[in-house]
């Protein structure tokens, strides 16, 4: 079999060029198996947005959905309340707001769309227990001075009224805040920020 | 490869493949529906139609409304506001209005899932049943493409009413063919369109990633044939040494 | 004359030095690859063995990913299909890459098969490689059965009841065995389960096993060629087969371009015919599994309707069964039927052109009359092409001592 008089270059060329179209073709054979690990529209729909009507809940009431898995709090506030919220600050780990997983629109001191109602992940940021919500002002056996808030009782974390959490506790970051937004007055969207986009 | 064995080898190639037929079933010649799956219009007015006449006793509960809204080009709150029920969501499937138990009184047993209708029955056996309906000598409902179907003919006030003419065959009476013995709202030729929408979606339903199957398909053909090109001059070069 | 080694060349060299010494893959290379002799003279029929185990590979990706979202049991199975056909992202491209993959197999090896009956491979001193080859055949023949139940659709309930209720023939133990192979007294959710363990792991695995014997088998000889003749009989003075060549890079690269021809029919029937007529994915198999509704027309899927046929010709329902297994194991003694002096049908006589033509012709019918209703007519064409089928080895093993040849050429020829 002669081997001389090959043409080493054209071989180096079209082995080139065919590897180069076959890995091409891998890429783009690997596209669907990938995209097939994604939320499937089952997923999607399941973890569609939630739909809450507002009407029934009084002041200092909270209501509770699933979305997503979770379970988000939606906390009616009284302007007692939320006037207090300051004076806590100082007690905070992050008051601000600025370490914590919030939408834009809830890094303010309410943490909120509308200042009176709380739209809240009720998993606590530590390991995920749901708090309870006390939000009596006035001396709890954890805490001589309590402003009113959620205490955690799998290892005694404590957050205000907005969900923010304090020193010296396990938890390392506020309580989340989902995206949502109001469709009108009495109805809240959980899932879906202002304007649409999620 | 030698001649004579190619011949042989493609010759039972096509021999075999001669031999795919479709059973049809039911005792009539089927008509050719002539879908063209990529008119959209056609699907939007049958989606129409299966909602409004279908799925009240059957459903569809493979298909999500969402994805009607996108493949047909709907849109979300068109669906919301015409083809859904109050309380569903965009994302639900599509569930029937009757409960299974209910049907199986009221209408002797369930209508079945018609998600998959188009795969099983095939578009144009679809198209010769909702052609096919007829008022029997009982004076109720009968199709040519399915015998003694449970079905009524729900679309009635717009095809009409059609009734057997029969003739005698070996000594037996038939069925010669069917005639419109009472007009209805649309002409036959309106009717087969209507029908025609129908089964556009019906055959959409049965496989909503069709069109964008045959889309990507294009594609990949023709990478392969750059691959096999760039392979074959590659192969060429290197079996110079070998020839 | 050689370029000094670079960097990155020396580097390379230390690394594959580094883990030859612990893992002898240069060695592996060199004895099947480089150092690989091939006869030079590989036909069409040459690339279904290579494009086999592409599939092979396709299927067990492609079933993987199905595995992801598929649920085994008889109240979900039908609906996780759906569900894979519509919700999960390209999961109807998945799904179809595995049935057409699954039909494709077949197609390859019935090719690969008739390559042994044209060119005698199956014969001395590589009969390991067929019987290994049969029972990969026989493996398959049970993977894609299971496969095919697991949709629970009314052709999967239907086919495995008729296929199982075959067992119920063997006298005495037949109805004990069926309730065994079901693990219930009718087929049933318990019957899925298991056919989803056996097809998902346990039959991936003994093929895997049977592929690797199979593929030893054939290095310990060489293959066999379109003449014929052993290449190793005429060797240069490096003792390497004058008509052969090294299998790297002559034969990976003609496999390459193969694939890219065998991947062109591939995605065709992929994208643009994935049901082929209601032969890769029948139609009343989208309708879900009932059992008190028995489909019009109960048939196997196409690469099982040449036995179906034979098992229907039988009037006898044991005979049937018995004559059914029959046709496959006698596939397995061909190695010793064929007693011609010669491999290659290009040195047989004209009888036996004819009579392999007899014979493919034999299961292409069977295999179409497999799929009909089974008139009268048909019966009767059944058991003629039965007996061609059967025929073929009868006369095969009388008649290839005697038989006149053509003289062997010294060298291979194209």
């Amino acid at each position: 079999m002669p081997t001389d008089g090959v043409n080493k270059k054209r071989r180096r060329f079209l082995v080139a060029a065919t590897s180069a179209v076959g890995a091409v073709g891998a890429g783009f054979a690997a596209v669907p198996f990938i995209k097939s690990w994604k939320p499937s529209a089952r997923a999607q729909a399941v973890g569609a947005p939630v739909q809450v009507a507002l009407h029934g809940l009084k002041p200092g009431q909270i209501m509770k959905v699933q979305w997503r898995g979770q379970t988000i709090g939606v906390l009616r506030r009284t302007q007692e309340t939320i006037d207090l919220l300051p004076e806590v600050d100082v007690d905070l780990r992050d008051p601000q707001s600025l370490e914590s997983d919030q939408p834009p629109f809830a890094q303010n001191e309410a943490r909120a769309l509308k200042d009176e109602f709380l739209v809240v992940n009720m998993h606590c940021t530590h390991l995920g227990c749901v708090p309870q919500l006390l939000p009596q002002v006035g001396p709890q056996p954890f805490e001589e001075n309590w402003k009113g808030g959620f205490f955690c009782p799998c290892h005694k974390s404590k957050f205000d009224m907005a969900g923010r959490v304090y020193k010296g506790v396990p938890a390392p970051a506020n309580l989340k805040i989902p995206p949502y937004s109001f469709l009108d007055d009495q109805t809240l969207v959980i899932g879906v920020s202002p304007e649409g986009a999620v | 490869m030698n001649t004579r064995a190619s011949a042989i080898f493609f010759g039972l190639i096509a021999l075999f493949s001669a031999s795919i037929a479709i059973a049809a079933g039911g005792g009539t010649a089927i008509q050719h529906a002539n879908l063209n799956i990529r008119d959209t219009a056609a699907s939007q007015r049958g989606a129409k139609l299966f909602v409004n006449y279908c799925l009240s006793c059957h459903d569809a509960s493979y298909m999500r409304y969402n994805r009607l809204a996108e493949d047909l080009g709907l849109g979300e709150e068109l669906v919301m506001e015409n083809l859904m029920f109050a309380d569903a969501k965009i994302g639900d499937t599509m569930e029937v209005a009757m409960r299974p138990q209910d049907a199986e009184i009221w209408l002797g047993k369930v209508p079945p899932n018609l998600s998959l209708a188009a795969r099983s029955r095939g578009a144009d056996w679809l198209y010769t049943y909702f052609l096919t309906f007829y008022q029997d000598e009982t004076g109720g409902w009968n199709n040519l493409a399915l015998p003694n179907a449970s079905m009524p003919h729900v679309f009635w006030q717009l095809q009409g009413i059609q009734k057997p003419v029969y003739s005698t065959h070996e000594g037996r009476q038939v069925i010669d063919h069917l005639e419109l013995a009472q007009p209805g709202l649309l002409t036959p030729a309106e009717y087969e369109e209507t029908v025609r929408d129908l089964v556009t979606f019906l055959d959409y339903l049965g496989e909503p990633a069709k069109v964008k199957r045959k889309n990507v398909g294009i594609w990949v053909m023709l990478f392969l044939s750059l691959f096999a090109l760039v392979a074959y001059a590659l192969k060429a070069e290197y079996w110079r040494d070998v020839h | 004359m050689a370029k000094p080694a670079s960097n990155i060349a020396k580097s390379s060299n230390a690394l594959m030095n580094w883990v030859d010494q612990r893992l002898p893959v240069t060695a592996f290379w060199n004895a099947t690859m480089t150092g690989y002799y091939a006869p030079k003279n590989f036909n069409f029929w040459y690339y279904m063995g290579s494009l086999a185990l592409m599939v092979l590979v396709i299927q067990i990706f492609s079933g993987i990913f199905l595995t992801m979202h598929y649920k085994p049991s008889a109240t979900e199975a039908f609906a996780s299909v759906e569900y894979i056909m519509r919700d999960v992202e390209w999961g109807w491209l998945i799904r179809y890459l595995h049935s057409t993959g699954a039909s494709f197999f077949f197609i390859l090896v019935y090719l690969h098969m008739f390559r042994s009956f044209l060119y005698g491979s199956h014969r001395a001193p590589r009969e390991l490689v067929w019987i290994f080859g049969m029972l990969i055949y026989l493996a398959l023949m049970a993977e894609a059965f299971m496969g095919y139940v697991l949709p629970w659709g009314q052709m999967s309930y239907w086919g495995a009841q008729v296929i199982i209720n075959l067992f119920g023939a063997i006298p005495s133990i037949g109805e004990p065995l069926t309730e065994w192979i079901r693990g219930d007294y009718f087929i049933s959710d318990a019957t899925l389960n298991r056919f989803f363990a056996l097809h998902v792991i346990a039959l991936p695995l003994a093929i895997l096993g049977l592929v690797l014997m199979h593929l030893v088998a054939l290095r310990e000889n060489g293959s066999n060629n379109p003449d014929g003749i052993e290449i190793k009989a005429n060797k240069d003075e490096n003792g390497i087969p004058r008509d052969g060549i090294p299998f790297h890079p002559y034969y990976t690269i003609k496999d390459i371009f193969g694939v890219a021809m065998f991947l062109l029919v591939f995605a065709f029937v992929i994208f643009f015919w994935p049901e082929a007529g209601g032969l890769f994915l029948e139609h009343d198999n989208f309708v879900p599994a009932n059992p008190l509704v028995t489909p019009e027309h109960i048939k196997p899927v196409w690469y099982f309707t040449p036995y179906y046929a034979i098992l229907k010709a039988v009037p006898d329902k044991l005979m049937g069964v018995i004559l059914m297994f029959a046709a496959v194991g006698i596939l397995f003694f061909l190695p010793w039927l064929d007693r011609s002096p010669v491999k290659s049908i290009r040195y047989k006589g004209l009888w036996y052109k004819i009579m392999l033509a007899l014979f493919a012709i034999a299961f292409v019918r069977l295999g179409m009359l497999g799929m009909s209703e089974g008139t009268p007519a048909q019966t009767v064409e059944m058991r003629v092409w039965t007996f061609v089928y059967f025929g073929f080895f009868v006369l095969l093993y009388f008649l290839s001592p005697g038989a006149s040849t053509k003289p062997l050429p010294e060298r291979v020829t194209h």
